[in-house]
């Protein structure tokens, strides 16, 4: 015991080594996810067996035996029995991307498309050139989708649009008027301006100038969209409209006004609580019935409607889990500062809560392009509903595999391309290290 | 006692450091309850300009609370709350000029964790004071240099030290230019070697004539830059003094059990 040293001083500083090969590069990786002990190895050659066994059987199914030109189900068995039967696919596939589009006409949704992706870029990228402009482009491209697929007089979208500038311009003069809660009264007062633009105004305003100078497009009745294009209007006016409704309900189920919570409290536990299938029979037939008399909301845009308000009562939820992860430090913070309740909101506590948010806010995202799927109930014709119609051709009764495999393939590249961006603007907001 | 009191045996320029006769807050019968407890009770108070007050007391007697209230993170119910003239009551636009005009630096720093160091400056100049972006980015510099770390101006808070982010914390309330700074135990989060460049900082501010209410236990800069102690127990201001007497010669039990407490060891 005496002889034990307790005292030490490091001779010098040691130096930096590199760590033993076999723990890098490829091999440490391997031994360290695949083979770290018995069980996972066993697991790993189980797992490379059942790729074996699978992988070469679909690409016989799907590409060597498949069948791409004939001109009906009988025809395909005919050359290959084994394989899978795409020429359905080739043959409706028009029909599967605008439905009953009239074929002179469809270069309109093509080109609102190609403005989507146009419109897409500056609002998920803020490293792209003269990205102000863009997003000005992005913020008016619905109303621009709008005319292109449905047509009709171009002065009545031009009339709707003032809509927006009027109220733009109301909350902007009564903000001006009443400091501090002025942001509060101008929303609500632009809000009353718009919808009284909306409910006098418009029709007048966009028929006089048409009568002066007509320009249109030919209208295309709602019942006509179908396929890919319904189930993508569908989804990205519920995405972009969800997120938004969603941060307001999040807000008011946290305002500290009991009236306003009441509200937000009541709308979100009632959406929630009721299948969207219900909603979708109620846009279908009850609807109506709660507006005036005479006026005859578009299918579309009553289905646009309900699916927006499930999916923001549900985006709601997933923002608030979001508030409640921040820190009460960085409320005080914000309002020590001086900052008002809107600019704090705005300026700390969303860009937070939204970033903690980002995996089920596109979780929400993805189960609601899903869920576009269901309007089939209601006899839209997305296009798990084409599928049925298809098959009930007498040339292509008896298919199956290929139409899932088909419609799944499309919903798996939209949705995981969200779930890419996702992963993207997570990494691209990570600023803790 | 830790190590950062080492720091306060520099010598410290008082040239500025001299209390007016007007008066920056005025405290008078506050009180304040938690649903049904007690935490304040007849709160009694005047602060004049250029004082440096530090509050202590053992946890949970309320003066935290207490700076709280003088920006209105806290609501009280009875009395009244008078900061540079403005009454703090229930009227919103008050509150916003008060907490425009009254700097708050917390335990926890509360940077903004999304923003770079100087956007975290320059954010309240910019949207509460509507100073052009050029000029608060050249203010924020400015402070940033005073409290010694413009090199970190672009990086985020997360890539900080704790003593480099309650350093920006202060740069960050000092560019709204306030008139009074509160502190809010701003080292008692930090580690023991990164609590004295915070303390140099707090005194470079008292040295400039700053008003400044400090909650700390830092008894070595409560001893060196205040001019006034004040003891909080329960809920209550229990004895306050200039630091020598304080120290030295506590008179009641309660303040004597509580500096023999921290001093003791």
């Amino acid at each position: 015991m005496s002889d034990k040293q307790i005292a030490f001083v490091a001779s010098g500083q040691i130096p930096e080594s590199p760590p033993p090969p076999s723990t890098t590069g490829v091999i440490g990786w391997l031994r360290e996810n695949l083979f770290s002990s018995i069980t996972n190895s066993i697991l790993t050659i189980l797992a490379i067996g059942l790729i074996v066994l699978m992988i070469p059987g679909i690409i016989q199914w799907a590409f060597v035996d498949g069948v791409w030109i004939a001109s009906s189900l009988k025809e395909c068995r005919e050359i290959n029995a084994h394989g899978a039967c795409w020429a359905v696919i080739v043959e409706r596939f028009d029909q599967f991307i605008y439905g009953f589009y009239p074929s002179d006409e469809r270069w309109r949704p093509n080109l609102a498309f190609i403005l989507l992706l146009v419109a897409l870029v500056p609002a998920l990228f803020d490293n792209v050139p003269y990205r102000g402009a863009g997003l000005m482009f992005s913020a008016s491209y619905p109303i621009i989708a709008y005319w292109l697929i449905w047509g009709g007089s171009f002065w009545g979208i031009v009339a709707f649009a003032a809509a927006f500038v009027v109220a733009y311009g109301v909350f902007q003069a009564v903000s001006k008027i009443f400091e501090g809660e002025g942001a509060t009264i101008g929303l609500i007062l632009g809000l009353v301006a718009a919808v009284v633009w909306m409910l006098v105004a418009i029709d007048p305003v966009a028929d006089t100038i048409h009568d002066a100078i007509p320009l249109g497009l030919e209208p295309v009745a709602s019942n006509k969209l179908g396929g890919f294009l319904l189930a993508t209007i569908i989804g990205i006016a519920g995405i972009v409209l969800s997120l938004p409704i969603g941060i307001v309900l999040a807000l008011g189920r946290r305002s500290s006004m009991p009236y306003i919570q009441t509200v937000c409290i009541v709308f979100i536990e009632f959406i929630r609580g009721v299948p969207l299938i219900t909603l979708l029979f109620v846009a279908n037939v009850v609807l109506n019935y709660f507006f005036p008399p005479g006026s005859n909301l578009d299918l579309i845009l009553r289905v646009v409607i309900m699916v927006t308000l499930f999916s923001s009562a549900y985006m709601a939820e997933v923002i608030r889990g979001g508030l409640a992860a921040l820190p009460q430090g960085q409320y005080e913070a914000a309002d020590s500062l001086g900052l008002d309740y809107w600019k704090s909101m705005r300026l700390i506590i969303m860009p937070q809560a939204l970033k903690i948010s980002i995996p089920n806010i596109v979780s929400s995202f993805i189960g609601l392009f899903k869920d576009t799927t269901l309007v089939v109930v209601i006899g839209l014709l997305d296009p798990v509903g084409l599928i049925g119609t298809t098959r009930a051709d007498s040339a292509w009764n008896g298919i199956i595999w290929e139409f899932y495999v088909f419609v799944g393939l499309f919903f798996f590249v939209v949705c995981f391309g969200m779930s890419r961006y996702s992963m993207y603007l997570e990494r691209k907001l990570k600023t803790d290290r | 006692m830790s190590e950062a009191v080492n720091i306060l045996d520099q010598e410290i320029d008082r040239s500025k450091m001299t209390v007016s006769d007007e008066v920056a807050i005025q405290i008078s019968d506050m009180n304040k309850w938690y649903g049904e407890f007690h935490v304040l009770r007849e709160i009694n108070l005047t602060v004049y300009r250029g004082e440096r007050i530090v509050v202590c007391g053992p946890s949970g007697s309320g003066k935290s609370t207490l700076i709280r209230c003088i920006n209105k993170l806290e609501e009280h119910q009875q009395g009244d709350i008078v900061v540079d003239g403005i009454e703090l009551n229930s009227d919103l636009k008050n509150i916003d000029k008060v907490r425009a005009e009254v700097g708050m630096v917390f335990q926890h720093f509360n940077l903004f964790p999304h923003l770079t160091i100087l956007e975290n400056c320059t954010l309240a100049p910019i949207w509460v004071r509507k100073t052009p972006k050029r000029e608060a980015e050249e203010t924020a510099m400015h402070f940033l240099e005073r409290v010694k770390i413009p090199e970190q101006a672009n990086k985020y808070p997360g890539q900080l030290s704790g003593g480099q982010q309650q350093r920006v914390a202060i740069a960050r309330s000092l560019c709204m230019n306030p008139r009074i700074m509160l502190f809010d135990e701003p080292t008692s989060a930090l580690d023991p070697e990164m609590i004295s460049e915070v303390l140099d900082t707090m005194i470079s501010l008292a040295e400039e004539g700053m008003t400044m209410i400090c909650v700390t236990h830092e008894m070595g800069f409560a001893r060196k830059v205040a001019n006034r102690v004040i003891f909080m127990d329960q809920g209550q201001i229990v004895e306050q003094n200039e630091p020598e007497e304080f120290f030295t010669n506590p008179k009641s039990d309660r303040t004597k059990l509580f500096l023999s407490q921290i001093l003791g060891h």
